[in-house]
């Protein structure tokens, strides 16, 4: 005969006792399980969403950048660099750059370190009379884009004209009945039309783009340019232009720097909004998640020890009446020579099984109800990814201490009762 | 002398007032000797029985058991004291209700830890005719069938002094006679039995007889005036 017999024959003899307490550890374990299941849950759903919905921006935020690519290519560029003799009145009324200088400045720009300027398109910029159409026109010889040297190249913004190729605008194009592959001659000389540009609303719709050293050699400008065309990519904000400003002078002392291009600046700024605005969202979206699971976690955190204290209550009155059932049983034991420690454990270690058989019970209830109720990828296998040994081994050390907690002082009075008086009454 | 009491007293508050439950009782018993104490109810009889069985420690005096005072020791040595030396027998048998006979009788191991428990434990129920009982838990005993495998409950550690608050109290003449007979066997053994009781037929089986009156040990001749008043 052991401690241990006795203690399970007890159980088994008061079934009923034994089964209340272990349906409150179950109860208890189960409560504690489903809330740190449903919040783990809630987290790996959070993180999914947040993961998709950052990759969705990165790639909505690339795709703008594409787009933004092309339109501010189609619409023009962001900063014009005009000689020092310019007169900007007179350009800006006419859009015509009637002084020069010497093409040997592109070579120091791209030579230089400048940071704000990714992008160099020398250019002359002419307005003549096309003779052999008889009709007004904007020529304009473009090299396409000189590389910055201390820079990868990157991916260029305008195409150079290849000489004897001939790039028409809208109005043009349709004013003259131009197409591609058609051949025509300017100033004398020969071009293919390679290219027709869509309408786009501009000046550019009454420009005829061609190499910029035929278009030197057509003008007599040999060695010189109008303007030297310069893209910031990133110029949103107003101070970066003023940034670029400081720096081409130092570079080009005298010559003149003027903002070109609004609609592209707009569109660029739209970009940056839209990506803030999606960041913002993504951000918002962070916050409520991050909300809703605090929330959780508050009436989590309201409710478990409610639950585990009324738990832990209830055991307490059934192990009390466990005691008061047997007061003339412990009595008899003490008189046969059973020392009050064995007494004592006599009912830590009934409370001490039932939290271990609880606790296994009830992690499982409480899994199952956190695998049934969370909200989850439907990529993701809950039972796999919501099952925690961390937190079986947590309950199978909970619940025994409840339990056993809970019992404690109805086992130290079994412990204290006195033999002789409980003998005396029975 | 194998159990001693020198000038044993106790009393209890009963209310306002002091109730002299023991009175200081002395008395010698030797081994091989069965004591009965007689006397009516609330006469102090099982207060004397607890202090005796190092229970109830006594507001004066000294219980002496092959010379150990149980009182001067720890309480875990006293209960493991009680364990080796000393063997209960109630009137209401006190068995524990979830455990079969064997395992009652095999209680004590708990405290004890014997070697050769089982054996010891089914030699016991065999001499009591309890083999059939075996496995039967005290609700499908008779009331003699209890006190028998309360009796032998209290053998089974082969105690120096056994106890017997009105052993008969609840059986019937057969019985009675089962269980005194079991009693003497255990004194002429070699034990020290101390029985209280108010039933004649088991006053006869003991060699010496006593009573008590109002705490007060009295002798036999006067303890027969007391029950007849």
């Amino acid at each position: 005969m052991s401690l241990f017999r006795l203690i399970f024959q007890e159980m088994q003899h008061r079934k009923i006792n034994f089964l209340l307490g272990l349906v409150s550890v179950v109860v208890a374990v189960a409560c504690l399980v489903a809330a740190l299941t449903l919040l783990q849950a809630d987290e790996i759903q959070t993180t999914f969403i947040l993961e998709k919905k950052a990759a969705e921006v990165e790639e909505a935020g690339a795709k703008l950048e594409d787009a933004m690519r092309k339109i501010t290519k189609g619409l023009g560029f962001n900063i014009l660099i005009l000689p020092a003799n310019q007169d900007l009145n007179e350009f800006l009324l006419t859009g015509i750059v009637s002084d020069s200088m010497p093409e040997e400045n592109v070579k120091k720009l791209a030579e230089s370190k400048i940071v704000t300027v990714n992008h160099l398109l020398p250019m002359i910029v002419k307005k003549i009379t096309w003779t052999e159409k008889k009709c007004d026109i904007i020529l304009t010889g473009t090299r396409g884009e000189v590389p910055l040297l201390h820079r990868a190249l990157k991916k260029p913004l305008q195409q150079q004209v290849p000489k004897g190729a001939m790039v028409l605008g809208y109005q043009i194009q349709k004013k003259l009945d131009l197409n591609v592959n058609d051949e025509v001659t300017l100033m004398g000389k020969n071009f293919k039309v390679t290219q027709c540009y869509p309408e786009r609303g501009t000046a550019d719709d009454s420009t005829v783009w061609i190499n910029l050293d035929e278009a030197q050699e057509l003008l007599g400008m040999q060695n010189l340019v109008n303007a030297i065309l310069a893209l910031e990519c990133n110029c949103a904000a107003k101070d970066r232009v003023a940034q670029i400003r400081e720096e081409i002078s130092k570079i080009l002392p005298g010559t003149q720097i003027i903002e070109r291009g609004p609609p592209a600046l707009a569109r660029a700024e739209a970009r940056n909004q839209a990506h803030a605005s999606a960041v913002a969202s993504l951000e918002q979206e962070k916050a409520s998640r991050l909300q809703m699971i605090e929330r959780h976690a508050d009436f989590a955190a309201v409710l478990v020890p409610l639950v585990v204290l009324g738990c832990g209550a209830w055991i307490g009155f059934l192990s009390l009446e466990n005691v008061r059932r047997r007061a003339t049983e412990i009595g008899v034991l003490r008189a046969i020579g059973l020392r009050s420690t064995q007494v004592f454990g006599i009912f830590i270690i009934k409370a001490f099984v039932m939290g271990v058989i609880g606790a296994l019970i009830g992690y499982f209830l409480g899994y199952g109800i956190g695998i049934t109720w969370a909200s989850l990828p439907e990529s993701m296998n809950p039972q796999a990814v919501l099952f925690s040994s961390r937190w079986l081994l947590l309950s199978l050390i909970f619940a025994p201490v409840l339990a056993s907690l809970s019992s404690w002082i109805p086992a130290l009075l079994a412990a204290r009762q006195d033999p002789a008086t409980i003998l005396q009454e029975g | 002398m194998l159990l001693e009491l020198e000038e044993l007293s106790k009393s209890f508050k009963s209310g306002s007032n002091q109730v002299q439950a023991v009175d200081g009782v002395s008395l010698s018993v030797e081994a091989g000797e069965f004591l009965a104490i007689k006397g009516p109810s609330g006469c102090g009889k099982s207060t004397l029985l607890l202090m005796v069985g190092g229970l109830l420690s006594p507001d004066s005096g000294r219980v002496l058991i092959e010379g150990t005072d149980p009182y001067a020791l720890s309480t875990d040595q006293r209960a493991h004291f009680r364990s080796t030396q000393i063997g209960f027998v109630f009137q209401q048998f006190h068995l524990v209700p979830y455990l079969n006979v064997l395992d009652n009788v095999l209680v004590p191991a708990i405290a004890t830890g014997l070697s050769n428990a089982r054996e010891r434990a089914h030699e016991l129920i065999a001499n009591f005719g309890l083999e059939h009982r075996l496995h039967h838990t005290p609700a499908e005993l008779s009331t003699g069938e209890k006190q028998r495998v309360a009796l032998a409950r209290a053998l089974f550690h082969q105690p120096k002094v056994l106890l017997a608050d009105e052993p008969t109290g609840n059986l019937d003449s057969e019985n009675s006679e089962i269980v005194l007979q079991a009693l003497s066997q255990f004194a002429k053994d070699g034990g020290c039995v101390l029985m209280v009781t108010h039933d004649d037929q088991a006053v006869e089986s003991a060699e010496r007889v006593l009573g008590i009156k109002a705490g007060r040990l009295i002798t036999e001749a006067e303890s027969e005036v007391v029950i007849n008043s």
